[in-house]
């Protein structure tokens, strides 16, 4: 605040302690300046956030009376596709035979099912490594070296509870929040 | 340029030095808006308003381009974007409404800046090409806002993108074909909208680069002031910084307080409620008028309604971009030796009871109906218009008396030239 002018009131303006009036003027004026931009930052990042009717659709209800045992189906929860599978004894088993602390994500069926719902999967379609949608949903594609699903992207191995067996991603696929509001429908999100 | 006090910059640490050695960019900025421009000390609130409209231009281009991360240009949808920017987008109201009224006040500004530019005959030399390249930014300007104002695709969007292009078809023999290529068909329709946002988007940063070109002919002479006196000594001057970059924040709190006034208490006062109807092409609204800020041209548009060698419409449309253009030519119409409008007795009362009257009449003309008395009014405010630049201004500038000058802009603001000792009392500035 080095401000000097030519007018000699300036110098015996000077109040206690030297704080001259103009002083108090520019940093009022500059602060005020500076909070009132800060102020209109905050609108300037917060429309690039989802918008009302993006937050608006962000539940999914899925109704899964005709899923038959080893089936699977795809939805779509906040655009992103959720695969839903009803697993066959055999892949139950699969799932449970593992040690649980030898995996790179470690968690076992149960936690990835609800209670009393344990032959039901629901995972996010979305690979954890960098986003693809991994196979083995649908007949007849791959499934994969540990019989789950399989991204074609960077080679991620997902087992019959949808756990990172192999390959580069971290983390197994993703279970979102969902409820069962009756025996055959649930709701995500 | 610049004076041969100007203090010159001096980079204060290493990295400046660093910078100055290979980028000078804050050099460039301390010679155009800091302590190293000097400008004349005694710069009324008119001359806020260079400043004022930088600021407009750049809030409207960062809403701008906040409004088309969300806005669709198609026909199908583009009035259910807009909607859906007031009410789904997060502080997507405000956006909008500080960009339409950003519009407005804007041209309010650019407007006062002009008549400042009348007022003290700023165009007179040496600074014609300051004036030049304002009147092509305001050009430019008028072509975006008629472009923006299209994009919700309301009704009023419709039928202004339908007369506007429609002045084409006044052009003889190619007039139509004119239109139908501008529109990319018969009536403004998806093809239309689509190449109006485009230029829409791209014709701001146009008018960027005429400022840029506008503030460097400016910083040739340097500003002009009220007196319209040049600058002959240092005492005649300021440096920018702090003086004027602290009246220049003044007047933009000021301006700030309006504007928002408007854009949080009458978000729509100035617009027009017809355009929150989505465009229908088999119904034209009642009563179709401009935005307020093209009522004076508009209303030159309507002013001619006989045929007179050539077609009235053909006239109107001559008329209304000759009213501009007009300002290309002030230069060399206004011959008198002295600028300001202070020191021209007979020039500041043909602008204060002439043209400004004028400009009222015209304005008022232009929203109102298209039918009498208003039609006449404006015929003769038309009139009264081109006399004014072609007729009485080069008359009255080539016989007009003007008052004595002050020796120079320190006499003008203390009185005395010899107390101008602004020099010797001061500390060093910008220490």
């Amino acid at each position: 605040m080095a401000t000097t002018t030519g007018n000699p009131e300036t110098s015996e303006a000077g109040t206690e302690e030297g704080v001259r009036r103009r002083d108090f003027i520019e940093i009022a004026a500059v602060s005020a300046a500076g909070i009132g931009g800060l102020a209109m930052v905050y609108p300037l990042v917060s429309q690039m956030s989802p918008s009302a009717d993006v937050l608006a659709a962000s539940t999914t209800e899925l109704d899964i009376s005709e899923l038959q045992v080893g089936q699977a189906v795809k939805a779509s929860f906040r655009k992103q596709p959720v695969f839903v599978r009803r697993l066959t004894q055999g892949e139950i088993d699969e799932a449970n035979a593992v040690a649980t602390d030898s995996l790179r994500d470690p968690e076992s069926l149960e936690d990835r099912t609800q209670p009393g719902h344990e032959d039901v999967l629901v995972v996010m379609g979305v690979c954890t490594h960098l986003g693809c949608v991994p196979l083995g949903a649908a007949t007849g594609e791959n499934k994969g070296e540990y019989n789950g699903y399989f991204c074609p992207c960077h080679g991620s191995h997902y087992d019959t509870a949808a756990r990172i067996r192999k390959g580069p991603a971290p983390t197994n696929l993703v279970v979102p929040d969902y409820t069962f509001t009756s025996d055959t429908t649930i709701v995500i999100g | 340029m610049s004076f041969p006090w100007a203090k010159e910059y001096t980079p204060q640490n290493g990295f400046t030095k660093f910078l100055d050695e290979r980028l000078p960019l804050p050099r460039l900025v301390y010679n155009a808006v800091g302590a190293g421009y000097p400008v004349p000390r005694n710069l009324s609130y008119f001359w806020n308003f260079g400043v004022l409209a930088g600021f407009c231009l750049v809030l409207q281009i960062v809403t701008g381009v906040v409004l088309a991360m969300h806005y669709a240009a198609d026909a199908g949808v583009a009035f259910a974007s807009v909607e859906h920017i007031m009410r789904d987008v997060n502080w997507g109201w405000l956006m909008r409404y500080a960009h339409a009224n950003g519009a407005s006040f804007f041209f309010l500004v650019i407007y006062i800046h002009i008549f400042r530019g009348f007022f003290y005959a700023s165009y007179k030399p040496p600074r014609e090409m300051i004036w030049l390249i304002g009147v092509v930014i305001f050009l430019l300007m008028m072509a975006t806002a008629f472009m923006g104002y299209v994009l919700p695709w309301g009704q009023m969007s419709f039928w202004g993108a339908q007369v506007i292009t429609g002045l084409f078809e006044a052009i003889p023999l190619v007039g139509e074909s004119i239109k139908v290529w501008l529109l990319g068909g018969y009536a403004p329709d998806n093809a239309a909208l689509n190449r109006f946002f485009s230029l829409h988007y791209l014709l701001p940063f146009v008018i960027a680069g005429c400022v840029i070109l506008h503030i460097w002919a400016l910083h040739i002479p340097g500003s002009s002031n009220p007196t319209g006196v040049e600058v002959k000594q240092e005492s005649d001057t300021l440096p920018f910084h702090p003086y004027y970059t602290a009246k220049d924040g003044f007047g933009l709190g000021v301006f700030l307080l309006i504007y928002f006034a408007f854009v949080f208490f009458l978000p729509n006062v100035l617009g027009h409620p017809d355009n929150y109807i989505e465009a229908n092409p088999l119904s034209t609204p009642a009563h179709i008028v401009p935005e307020w800020y093209f009522y004076p041209f508009y209303a030159i548009l309507r002013a001619f309604t006989f045929d007179f060698i050539l077609p009235a419409k053909l006239w109107g449309v001559l008329a209304m971009f000759a009213a501009i253009l007009v300002w290309f030519f002030l230069p060399w119409l206004d011959k008198g030796p002295v600028r300001s409008g202070h020191y021209r007795p007979l020039f500041r009362k043909f602008f204060w009871f002439g043209l400004i009257p004028c400009m009222a009449v015209l304005f008022v003309c232009g929203g109102a109906p298209a039918e009498e008395p208003y039609v006449m009014i404006s015929q003769i405010a038309t009139a009264y218009y081109f006399l004014h630049f072609l007729v009485i201004l080069p008359i009255v500038s080539s016989i007009e008396r003007p008052d004595p000058l002050p020796y120079s802009i320190t006499e003008a603001v203390l009185g005395s030239d010899k107390k101008a000792v602004l020099g010797e009392n001061a500390e060093p500035a910008g220490a």
